[in-house]
């Protein structure tokens, strides 16, 4: 399992955590729960997980594959610059996020969710993976050669006429030795 | 509308049923909960959410009896192979096994979450009535416990400080509701589509924690395909113990530099030996080589042909095991027995029923072309032995690559075949059509050179190679020209966005006039 980028399924699991814990925040409110403070952190928190992992990490081995409509997040999410790059900040980010969600029963799966993302994304940062941005790529086109600007003037040398009319009837006269090699070995 | 019929009705079929089913046991529990008498105290406690908790409990437990069934490869190959006598549009739907699968996946999850929204409810409000937050009635309802003629109504029984957080990781059921979901959440985020391309291990192995959510359900249900799944595992494990022989292994490190084209990729063939192993065209085997990982199983098409007294596999390089097995065959001394193999297998796919059709197209496009060795070769020997089952009459073949060098060990077999039907004057049984995707500058001038040759420079063969991506309406049309009043099989194996277009083709070339052309498309899944 070398090849693993941890962070992946971090980030996947993380993103889960943050609808989940959304989710359990909503039903906490709008229920009128016992304890819905703890629901109405829920949604911010969960808003802001989804938000800060919305955006995927550049692999770094293979193609990466954006999230549709993920640019605008991406940038957002770059312009903090080490605190979101540095996956140690994100696990211990979570971590912390996590807890007060441990309080109230419909918040508490995702408590555990975001708490096992952030020890996926711990994983990862010992592994020395971090979050790069997935940013559009611009072609550089390889210049064209001068060369192709000034066409030869005269036509190839041909030997003379005579040897020409030689050449249809005789082949085996005709052939002649070649200085360097023609052929690609 | 005729043409989606012929390509999608039996499918559109299953799954009308399948929802059907689903839908009637929702509304079927609803009702029983949210009008049954015997629940109507419970109700005054809870509302409608009992209804709503329950309902989804019956779609789940009816389908996590169905999720195990599509995996059950074995199961699968038993139905295929008793379905022989029925229509080949029956047999085609075992091929959409993994569709399947996802399919009961999303409505599990589904169902989960609204099993899990209106548990919440119910566990807040038992808790209040239990607290005395409400009127006499539920306070009193509450208080009812387990005695000599009355038996308790709210699972919560004591009063002291409660808090539904601290119910639910105190009794059972509460603990495993939450155990198994996340279980089953762990599976979900291992299962996206980016994780099991890229890490298929971590998804693998996350992915057996439906044990886990299994042992939560509600056992009857689930004992019957847990049995079966369990056969299935254990016969994995007894095909593994069996002895497996090499018979010869070849390693292909191709760097060739006689021509320009050609590009370095590591291909490796194994001929193995197994006593009682017997196979069709085109399947598949699980191979397992505890030098390299005790507990990794992985599926490779077969290229050999049942008429050979050995099958062969053709393993590519494409990730670590493959890069592991091989380093160690290429540090073996001469004619040594390569490292232990488990082999699991054989299992069908839809290349066995290529021979069913009339008129067969085949489409391969690089590594995809294995299944089609074998389908090939079969035919050679076939052929040989005038084999009056054959029932087909025409094949079509195109394969597409992005490197000439992918060419090297299917070349050999496919001038064999040239030259078998040269001797038989047999031209018309075969026409294969080879397309290079990835041609530049260099190959182009290097086939201008080498134009007026008899055989193609690239692959040695009479066919000469077409250059960029095929034109298949042109191809759809001169099929259709060729063989009217046919029905015409179409195999690919390749990319996704390949099958869609060869779908849609398949679908506007059909006519459901029995006079015209009719195209069926079926499609390996790797």
């Amino acid at each position: 399992m070398g090849k693993i980028e941890w962070a992946m399924w971090a980030n996947e699991q993380a993103l889960a955590s943050g609808l989940i814990l959304l989710a359990g925040g909503i039903v906490g409110v709008a229920g009128q729960f016992r304890g819905w403070e703890f629901a109405a952190y829920a949604v911010a928190a969960g808003v802001f997980v989804c938000l800060l992992e919305y955006p995927r990490s550049k692999r770094a081995k293979g193609t990466s594959v954006e999230r549709s409509g993920q640019y605008c997040f991406t940038v957002c999410v770059k312009a903090f610059g080490p605190l979101t790059r540095n996956y140690y900040v994100r696990a211990f980010l979570h971590a912390a996020i996590c807890v007060p969600g441990g309080f109230m029963l419909a918040t508490v799966l995702g408590c555990v969710c975001l708490g096992i993302a952030s020890l996926i994304y711990l994983a990862a940062a010992i592994r020395g993976e971090h979050w790069e941005p997935i940013l559009p790529r611009k072609d550089v086109r390889k210049p064209v050669a001068e060369s192709i600007k000034n066409p030869p003037q005269n036509p190839p040398p041909r030997p003379p006429p005579e040897t020409r009319r030689k050449q249809a009837k005789d082949l085996e006269g005709a052939a002649y030795d070649n200085p360097s090699s023609v052929t690609d070995d | 509308m005729g043409n989606k019929i012929v390509n999608y009705g039996v499918p559109s079929f299953i799954i009308v049923v399948w929802m059907g089913i689903n839908i009637f046991l929702f509304v079927w529990y609803y009702l029983f909960y949210d009008r049954g008498d015997n629940f109507f105290y419970t109700r005054h406690l809870l509302g409608s959410a009992l209804a709503w908790a329950r309902a989804p409990a019956a779609v789940l437990n009816f389908n996590c009896m169905l999720i195990l069934l599509p995996v059950c490869r074995n199961l699968l190959s038993l139905i295929r192979g008793s379905l022989m006598c029925c229509s080949r549009t029956m047999r085609r739907q075992m091929d959409r096994n993994l569709t399947f699968h996802k399919l009961v996946a999303y409505m599990i999850a589904l169902m989960t979450a609204i099993h899990m929204v209106a548990h919440l409810l119910n566990v807040e409000w038992y808790n209040n009535s239990r607290q005395g937050v409400y009127d006499e009635l539920s306070t009193t309802l509450s208080d009812l416990a387990d005695m000599e003629n009355t038996t308790y109504l709210n699972p919560i029984r004591t009063t002291n400080l409660q808090i539904p957080l601290y119910f639910a990781f105190t009794s059972i059921a509460g603990l495993t509701g939450i155990i198994i979901t996340l279980a089953l959440i762990l599976m979900i985020t291992s299962s996206m589509e980016v994780i099991r391309r890229s890490y298929f291990e971590v998804f693998w192995y996350t992915h057996h924690l439906f044990v886990i959510f299994f042992a939560g359900l509600t056992w009857m249900w689930v004992l019957g395909p847990m049995i079966i799944y369990a056969a299935e595992r254990l016969l994995r494990l007894i095909r593994y113990v069996q002895n497996v022989q090499y018979r010869k292994v070849k390693c292909d490190n191709l760097v060739n530099l006689r021509c320009i084209v050609m590009r370095p990729s590591k291909v490796l063939e194994l001929q193995l030996v197994k006593k009682g192993f017997k196979m069709e065209v085109g399947q598949y085997i699980f191979l397992n080589c505890p030098a390299i990982s005790q507990l990794e199983w992985h599926p490779f098409t077969m290229t050999s042909a049942p008429e050979e007294d050995f099958f062969s596999v053709h393993i590519r390089s494409a990730g670590d095991w493959t890069d592991k097995l091989i380093e160690i065959m290429q540090k073996l001394p001469e004619g040594a027995q390569g490292p232990k193999m488990g082999v699991d297998g054989p299992f069908g796919t839809a290349s066995e029923d290529v021979f069913d059709y009339e008129v067969s197209m085949l489409v391969g496009a690089g590594i995809g072309v294995t299944p089609f060795a074998s389908i090939l070769k079969s035919i050679w020997y076939r052929f040989k032995d005038n084999d009056p089952k054959l029932r087909t009459r025409k094949i079509y073949f195109y394969w597409l690559c992005r490197e000439t060098h992918a060419f090297e060990w299917f070349a050999d077999l496919l001038q064999l075949l040239e030259k078998e039907m040269e001797q038989r004057g047999l031209w018309d049984f075969l026409t294969y059509k080879l397309f290079l995707t990835g041609w530049d500058q260099s190959h182009a001038d290097h086939v201008m050179v080498h134009f007026d040759e008899d055989t193609d420079v690239v692959t040695g063969l009479k066919q000469k190679t077409h250059y960029g991506r095929p034109s298949w309406d042109k191809e759809f049309e001169q099929v259709r020209r060729d063989n009217p009043a046919s029905v015409v099989g179409m195999f690919l194996c390749g990319p996704a966005a390949l099958a869609n277009v060869l779908e849609k083709k398949c679908g506007k070339y059909s006519d459901v006039d029995p006079r015209r052309t009719k195209f069926y498309f079926n499609k390996e899944n790797f």
